[in-house]
């Protein structure tokens, strides 16, 4: 027993050592508190992260190579309706989607133009812009007087912070928290003040906002899946023809 | 006057393209006169593969290279104006970005094959040779089009490997701005990666795919057993007992293999295009920023063996030349290796250990030269190098000493 871990150590501390190491390569990002997974194919909350995006972030946040025309006819919105309900600077539908902020005052107001949110999913991951617009909590060191978890000294204000209700954060030392589960060493999050949804409702506020992020990355990606499956349909047929194609030729060679 | 009538006596339109072009006997002396051994296996497809990865490059790169606008003010927006205002485009730019990896995989694998069988020996030295210069201009190539993006790590790639250059003495610093155009990657280095990818390299690379199948198709395949079919002919006909003609044989057969490929191929395009971030990086999801390093600049997977054998060695001069060394040894292989038999087959443990060895030095070398710089990736690294130049150096020692099987004189094969 003794000669097989011998052997066998330097192998498993190896092994353990590669394990450990992809782990390592992700951080940079911090701990992430929540999980999430993005689903486009639920078109209403698609529709609700139009709205909640439109109303809560275009402000300062462009989608440049977003067209409200193409978001309208994806999402199944009527041009009457986008106008009266999404359109806040421009009155063009074939308009891409830009925030009236000028980016040079911006940069000056919060220390940096507010970016492009066109593509953040596919830069990011969305499961850290969930996390990210979780994660906002007070901080008195910090100009605007809010922090992030996710993007620690993150120059902008918590927009959501009325719907959520504000919190603090508390350090956890790594130790069980009172449910019993949880060894995790991340930190937890107390409210201070009520928001105007509840927590469940801000959780669906935000994963709605997500979403539609996430389709706005890839406007096609619906129709690209869709073709995909008939592609691979296609090719099955194929390859099967294919096959036995070639097992007759094949009777010939001996 | 009259004229000569073709040897292949066709008629009607084909006999007329016969009598003043050689449409039939190319056909013939290229597909179905071109007699292929018969025992070819599984890693026979990634040939013919290459060259379908090579042709959906080339037809998705002109439609892409209709909407790419080769501009640092404007190329990163031009993709995507490309993935959502051209009708398709997602699908046309994932086909030509899936298809870079795609081709590394199935040119890595085409060499592996070459590896194994031995298929750069003599007399396919020049196929083989051929073929690195493939390998070459391929790298160049895959580097230029990185660029093309003009994304975060597109600019920061750019700067990194293009900085390589400065490493050389004397000229070194001069050189880098040569080649830039400018004192960092501007619109000008761009610019002039544009012209490379779409026209220069492209140009160099079909015809050396050229020159690759001529040698080929004057020497003949080799094949698993690494035997010539040519020892043993038909005295009537000529044709070598064990080769079929490649049409129809081979092509129904290419025609599976196509069939798979692209389900993979096409599965990843269609349903995963991010390939996990090793396809299409995230921080390429960001325009480029001269003033803002990304936490990690990684090379494409596709160059992470050679990357991490630079960063293994401490001298950042050694390291270039090491990188270099890594990719230009394998010009040498026909020379290298001294073995009494082509294929693995009949070679001894020497050269399958040495194999072996080699392949997972490869793996980890790839996979460290991904990952940001640490300790045990530094250790593991410089492990890794050494075995891949010894796999190489070594050869004409271990080749000689290694003890073979006897071959067979014939290809082993049986009809299923």
């Amino acid at each position: 027993m003794k000669r097989i871990n011998r052997y066998l150590r330097p192998a498993l501390l190896a092994t353990a050592a590669l394990g450990a190491l992809p782990a390592h390569a992700a951080g940079g990002h911090g701990p992430m508190p929540y999980s999430f997974e993005p689903d486009t194919g639920n078109l209403a909350s698609v529709q609700r992260g139009a709205r909640n995006f439109m109303n809560y972030c275009s402000g300062c946040h462009s989608m440049a190579h977003l067209r409200y025309s193409r978001l309208g006819a994806d999402l199944g919105i009527p041009e009457d309706m986008l106008a009266k309900n999404l359109m806040f600077t421009s009155d063009k539908p074939g308009d891409h989607i830009m925030s009236a902020m000028p980016a040079e005052a911006s940069a000056g107001w919060f220390g940096a133009t507010p970016p492009d949110l066109t593509v953040t999913t596919r830069m990011r991951q969305p499961q850290w812009v969930y996390n990210y617009l979780m994660t906002f909590y007070l901080d008195d060191n910090r100009p605007l007087g809010t922090n992030n978890l996710i993007l620690p000294g993150a120059s902008m204000p918590n927009v959501l912070g009325s719907l959520q209700g504000w919190q603090v954060m508390e350090e956890a030392h790594g130790e069980q928290d009172e449910g019993g589960h949880g060894a995790h060493a991340g930190p937890s999050f107390k409210r201070v003040s009520e928001g105007s949804l509840s927590d469940k409702e801000f959780e669906k506020f935000v994963a709605d906002t997500v979403n539609f992020m996430v389709y706005a990355a890839e406007p096609g990606r619906a129709d690209r899946v869709s073709m995909g499956m008939k592609v691979i349909l296609f090719l099955l047929l194929f390859t099967g023809l294919a096959w036995l194609l070639k097992r007759e030729f094949w009777k010939d060679v001996h | 006057m009259a004229i000569v009538p073709n040897p292949h006596k066709t008629t009607g339109v084909l006999g007329w393209i016969d009598d003043r072009f050689p449409l039939t006997k190319l056909w013939k002396d290229h597909l179905t006169e071109y007699y292929a051994p018969k025992n070819f296996n599984f890693w026979y497809y990634f040939g013919s593969l290459a060259l379908l990865v090579l042709v959906n490059q080339l037809l998705t790169g002109i439609f892409l290279t209709m909407h790419y606008k080769p501009d640092a003010a404007q190329a990163w927006h031009s993709v995507e104006y490309i993935m959502r205002d051209v009708p398709w485009g997602n699908v046309i730019r994932y086909l030509h970005s899936t298809g870079a990896s795609a081709f590394f995989i199935v040119v890595y694998l085409h060499m592996y094959r070459g590896l194994m069988y031995g298929s750069y020996r003599k007399p396919r030295e020049l196929i083989w040779v051929f073929g690195c210069l493939i390998f070459l201009c391929l790298m160049a190539e895959a580097f230029a089009g990185y660029v093309l993006p003009w994304g975060q790590m597109s600019y920061w790639g750019a700067q990194v490997i293009i900085s390589l250059f400065g490493a050389i003495p004397v000229i070194g610093p001069d050189l880098v701005i040569w080649i830039q155009g400018d004192y960092i990657p501007s619109d000008a280095t761009l610019n002039r990666l544009f012209s490379l990818h779409v026209i220069a390299i492209p140009f160099v690379l079909v015809g050396l795919v050229v020159a690759h199948l001529i040698a080929l198709h004057e020497v003949g395949s080799n094949n698993p057993d690494g035997v010539e079919i040519k020892k043993h002919k038909d005295p009537a006909t000529g044709i070598p007992l064990d080769g079929i003609g490649f049409h129809p044989y081979y092509t129904v057969k290419d025609l599976v293999g196509v069939g798979v490929f692209l389900m993979i191929f096409l599965g990843v395009v269609f349903f995963a295009p991010d390939g996990g971030g090793y396809f299409l990086e995230r921080p390429n999801f960001q325009e480029a920023n001269p003033l803002v390093t990304p936490e990690h600049i990684t090379p494409a997977w596709y160059f992470g063996a050679f990357y991490a054998i630079l960063r293994a060695i401490p001298d950042k001069l050694m390291g270039v030349i090491g990188m270099g060394a890594a990719v230009v040894i394998f010009f040498a292989l026909p020379w290298l290796d001294r073995s009494k038999v082509k294929s693995i087959r009949y070679k001894g443990w020497m050269f399958k250990t040495a194999l072996a060895l080699f392949t997972i030095a490869f793996v980890l070398l790839s996979y460290f030269g991904m990952q940001p710089p640490s300790e045990i990736g530094t250790l593991i690294s410089r492990i890794g190098t050494f075995v891949y130049f010894a796999f190489f150096l070594l050869m004409p020692i271990y080749s000689k000493l290694d003890k073979t099987k006897p071959e067979p004189e014939r290809v082993t094969y049986e009809a299923h």
